[in-house]
């Protein structure tokens, strides 16, 4: 076999970028794919290896789940796709599926002498590209190089998307793909769009796209890494490139970051998808928005659906928002949540369990969980596009956030989407609990929801406030959604932690409201607060929001309404408190963030933005967002500070403003937990 | 016996397993891939799955021994011997696993036991078949002749 061959053949037919997007396979592909199989039965080990020999593969063969691994970490780029037996004593093949999901984003197949429905459906859940019974026949061999193809032609798919935004991974509606491919374009795709046109894009790209394609592995450090980065850059504006340059990783390529960044993504989608259902929220708010955006006061009730409704956010997000949020189906329409509801939102005590999980877990998962999830923040479309990337999930509900973009009523959309936080929160709190980690598998809600706060972020100089821990969906996004989606089960949110969320209140950040509001979200303060800690990074992403955060300098009362541009409204309420209060939208943002970390750090980047206008915004709310005229891009960098409250912060910044209405420095913006202040922007 | 003689027979004695349901096609498939360049692959693959097997056999009769009984334990086991009995093609062995694991679900002790002595039947039966056919082949290559191929 000659591997290098096989590959090296793609490579070059890939060099035109035919590869990749062309599916011009080379004629001596598939010969030469790098297999590794791993199975405990050695005599199946030893089948398996000599008819793969036969179909020409370059075959490595291991009988230990734990050897494949180290063996897949360390050879980065150095397999192709990976054939694993279900039931093997040291690990199971589904929790070897998923480590290889998610830290080398390669092609697995199952197999097992087992063929009954429910283990073939856990395979499907659990990512699998496909699944064989034994006996396994040669002929059912000589087709896997198939799966490698598409994952490729997906991958580039996606990183595409800025232009085109082909339904592929996209879970959301084709409608408000294309509505948020475009005002996402403006936004991150339009980098990556730019970057696809550059000469060193396309190269990449055929590096990329083909077979031999270096594979990174994805330790849980580099995760956190590019986490950080992506939270840092803001949702936005993580761009493969400056996420590498952020990280700073040497051996690293834009490509690798690029197609991390997209299983991310899709991970964050997967996460909310499982928690689709739970999103009902996102039709929820979305109708609400419409209605109730309008009126920022009426933030409280402002569902984040409202927000989405009022058209800035795009389904997607909403849907995200909602999956991520909580997969709480309420959208919390017409958000009347008065605010002490808010708070219980963000109370998110209870559903701290989840996000924390989530958060916990996602910490260090990139992928920022959409603790937004209902929360349609009005992220502006940037941010949704952030959002979107990063988190699917969380792009629901940027896409809430984003579709105010402008509005005024951002801060609705914010305080709809803290709304939606707080009702996810709330979920969570209540027994909804289970709702945030329901978002949390949505951790593109989250995210969106960031980027919603993002979007405030603009209000609340406090994007830091919004640190949203959209930065940090990855460590906490992750815990959130995970809780719910369970399968990604990594969101080990460590929401349980009420305390965390109190912290927020404290923070200051929040002020009244906010207070009110992390109190609420203590509960997910507490996890927040964990994911703060984690997200320590996240102050950047919500860079990236910040620009998308529309914190106009009118902030204050604007500010957490017009703010509410940001998609995530949950940013805004970040940002405002970050505003100035860096210090204390951080708690809020901590608990947003911790929130929005179980949306999934990825969206963090936006949701940091979001919420870290969110927190400045709610910051502000009480004090800062009025006070800080939203630093805007400037107090980008004070949201991210927070980032760390990921999205949850942003979502519970939200969540307050919307229970104060946007109206700066209500209560309103009971991001209780939120400390929207820090949405870094 | 002549070589021609000897393949002959083998080629039958290959077919009388198939139709027995000893063995079933997935071994032919085995038998297809050994190639030149790898003449004692499948004597190499049948070798290990005797040894693996016979492990798991001693494991399964261990566990059944046991005060308080591990129906999970068993059934993993049995399992694990399913799928490597598919694997290299011994079919009656592979049902005798499946009907094994019925009982286990059932967390039958007598039906496990029961299973357990038809499975060890199953397996001492195919070994033996399985160890004559290349003891044929053996034969015809020191007779210098090649292994037909059966189809």
């Amino acid at each position: 076999m000659n591997p290098s061959n096989g590959k090296g053949s793609i490579a070059t037919a890939s060099s035109s970028g035919a590869w990749k997007v062309g599916d011009v396979v080379p004629d001596q592909f598939p010969a030469g794919l790098r297999v590794l199989v791993v199975d405990d039965d050695p005599t199946c080990l030893v089948i398996l290896e000599k008819m793969l020999r036969a179909c020409l593969y370059a075959v490595t063969k291991c009988n230990r789940a734990e050897i494949a691994l180290s063996l897949l970490r360390e050879n980065k780029n150095g397999f192709d796709i990976v054939i694993s037996d279900v039931h093997m004593p040291d690990m199971d093949g589904f929790k070897l599926l998923e480590h290889i999901g998610l830290e080398m984003d390669l092609p697995v197949i199952m197999m097992s002498a087992d063929d009954e429905k429910n283990v073939v459906m856990k395979g499907v859940t659990h990512g699998a590209c496909d699944y064989l019974i034994k006996p396994v026949r040669i002929e059912a061999l000589k087709n896997i190089w198939q799966h490698v193809v598409r994952k490729r032609k997906n991958e580039w798919k996606e990183l595409d998307q800025s232009g085109s935004l082909e339904d592929g991974d996209r879970q959301q509606k084709p409608s408000d793909e294309v509505e948020y491919s475009s005002s996402a374009n403006e936004g991150n795709w339009k980098s990556s769009k730019k970057r696809k046109d550059e000469e060193e894009d396309i190269e990449d790209r055929d590096d990329t796209s083909t077979l031999k394609k270096p594979r990174v592995v994805w330790s849980v450090e580099l995760h956190q890494q590019f986490v950080a980065a992506v939270n840092q850059l803001g949702i936005d504006k993580a761009v493969p490139k400056k996420i590498l340059e952020l990280m700073n990783v040497p051996g690293l390529t834009r490509e690798n970051v690029a197609s991390h960044l997209q299983k991310y993504r899709l991970y964050l989608r997967r996460l909310s998808g499982v928690s689709q259902h739970h999103s009902s929220l996102n039709n929820s708010f979305i109708s609400a928005q419409e209605a109730t955006f309008g009126s920022m006061s009426s933030l409280n009730g402002l569902d984040l659906q409202t927000l989405a409704v009022t058209g800035q956010l795009p389904a997607q997000s909403l849907a995200t928002l909602q999956a991520a949020g909580l997969g709480r189906p309420t959208a919390k329409s017409g958000i009347p949540m008065p605010l002490v509801d808010q708070r219980n939102l963000f109370s998110f005590e209870n559903p701290k369990p989840r996000f924390g999980e989530g958060q916990q877990q996602h910490l260090s998962s990139s992928k920022p969980v959409n603790l937004l999830h209902g929360i349609p923040t009005t992220m502006e479309p940037k941010q949704l596009a952030n959002l979107h990337q990063s988190a699917q999930p969380l792009g629901n509900m940027n896409v809430q956030v984003n579709a105010h973009g402008g509005h005024s009523s951002s801060l609705l959309m914010q305080m709809g989407q803290t709304q939606s936080r707080g009702q996810i929160l709330n979920e969570s709190a209540g027994s909804h609990v289970p709702r945030l980690p329901s978002s949390v598998g949505h951790p593109a809600i989250s995210n969106g929801i960031a980027g919603g706060v993002i979007g405030i972020n603009g209000i609340g100089d406090n994007s830091r406030g919004i640190g949203y821990n959209q930065v940090r969906p990855t460590s906490s996004m992750l815990s959130f959604p995970m809780n719910h989606t369970s399968e990604l089960a990594s969101n080990s949110f460590p929401l349980g932690s009420t305390p965390g969320i109190s912290n927020i209140t404290p923070k200051g950040a929040f002020q009244d409201e906010i207070n009110s509001e992390i109190k609420g979200s203590t509960g997910f303060g507490a996890s927040y607060d964990i994911f703060n800690d984690l997200h320590q990074q996240k102050s950047q992403n919500w860079e990236l929001h910040n620009v998308g955060l529309q914190f106009s300098a009118s902030q204050n009362a604007n500010r957490l309404q017009g703010n509410l541009d940001i998609s995530p409204s949950v940013l805004v309420r970040q940002g405002y408190s970050s505003s100035q209060t860096s210090g204390q939208n951080r708690n809020v943002s901590d608990i947003g963030r911790a929130v929005f970390s179980g949306v999934e750090s990825t969206q963090q980047g936006n949701t940091q933005i979001i919420g870290q206008q969110l927190n400045n915004f709610l910051v502000d709310n009480s004090v800062r967002v009025k006070a800080e005229s939203i630093p805007d891009a400037g107090s980008q960098s004070i949201l991210f500070p927070e980032n760390n409250f990921g999205q949850e912060d942003l979502m519970s910044a939200l969540l307050k403003q919307q229970q104060g209405g946007i109206a700066p420095a209500e209560s309103e913006f009971d991001l209780d937990g939120y400390s929207i202040d820090n949405i870094p922007v | 016996m002549e070589v021609g003689q000897l393949q002959r027979r083998l080629v039958d004695y290959t077919k009388s397993l198939l139709t027995e349901g000893i063995l079933d096609d997935q071994f032919s498939q085995l038998q297809k891939l050994q190639d030149e360049s790898d003449p004692g692959f499948l004597v190499e693959v049948v070798s290990l799955f005797f040894e693996d097997s016979e492990k798991l056999l001693n494991d399964i009769t261990g566990a059944l021994d046991q005060q308080s009984v591990d129906f999970k334990t068993v059934d993993g086991y049995v399992h694990q011997l399913k799928g490597s009995s598919a694997s290299v093609g011994a079919l009656r062995l592979k049902n005798a696993c499946v009907a094994f694991r019925s009982f286990c679900e059932e967390q039958s002790l007598e039906g496990c036991l029961r299973s357990l002595q038809e499975v060890k039947q199953e397996y001492y039966n195919v070994k033996n078949k399985v160890e004559t056919l290349f003891k044929m082949e053996k034969q015809i290559v020191a007779a210098g002749g090649s292994v037909p191929k059966t189809e």
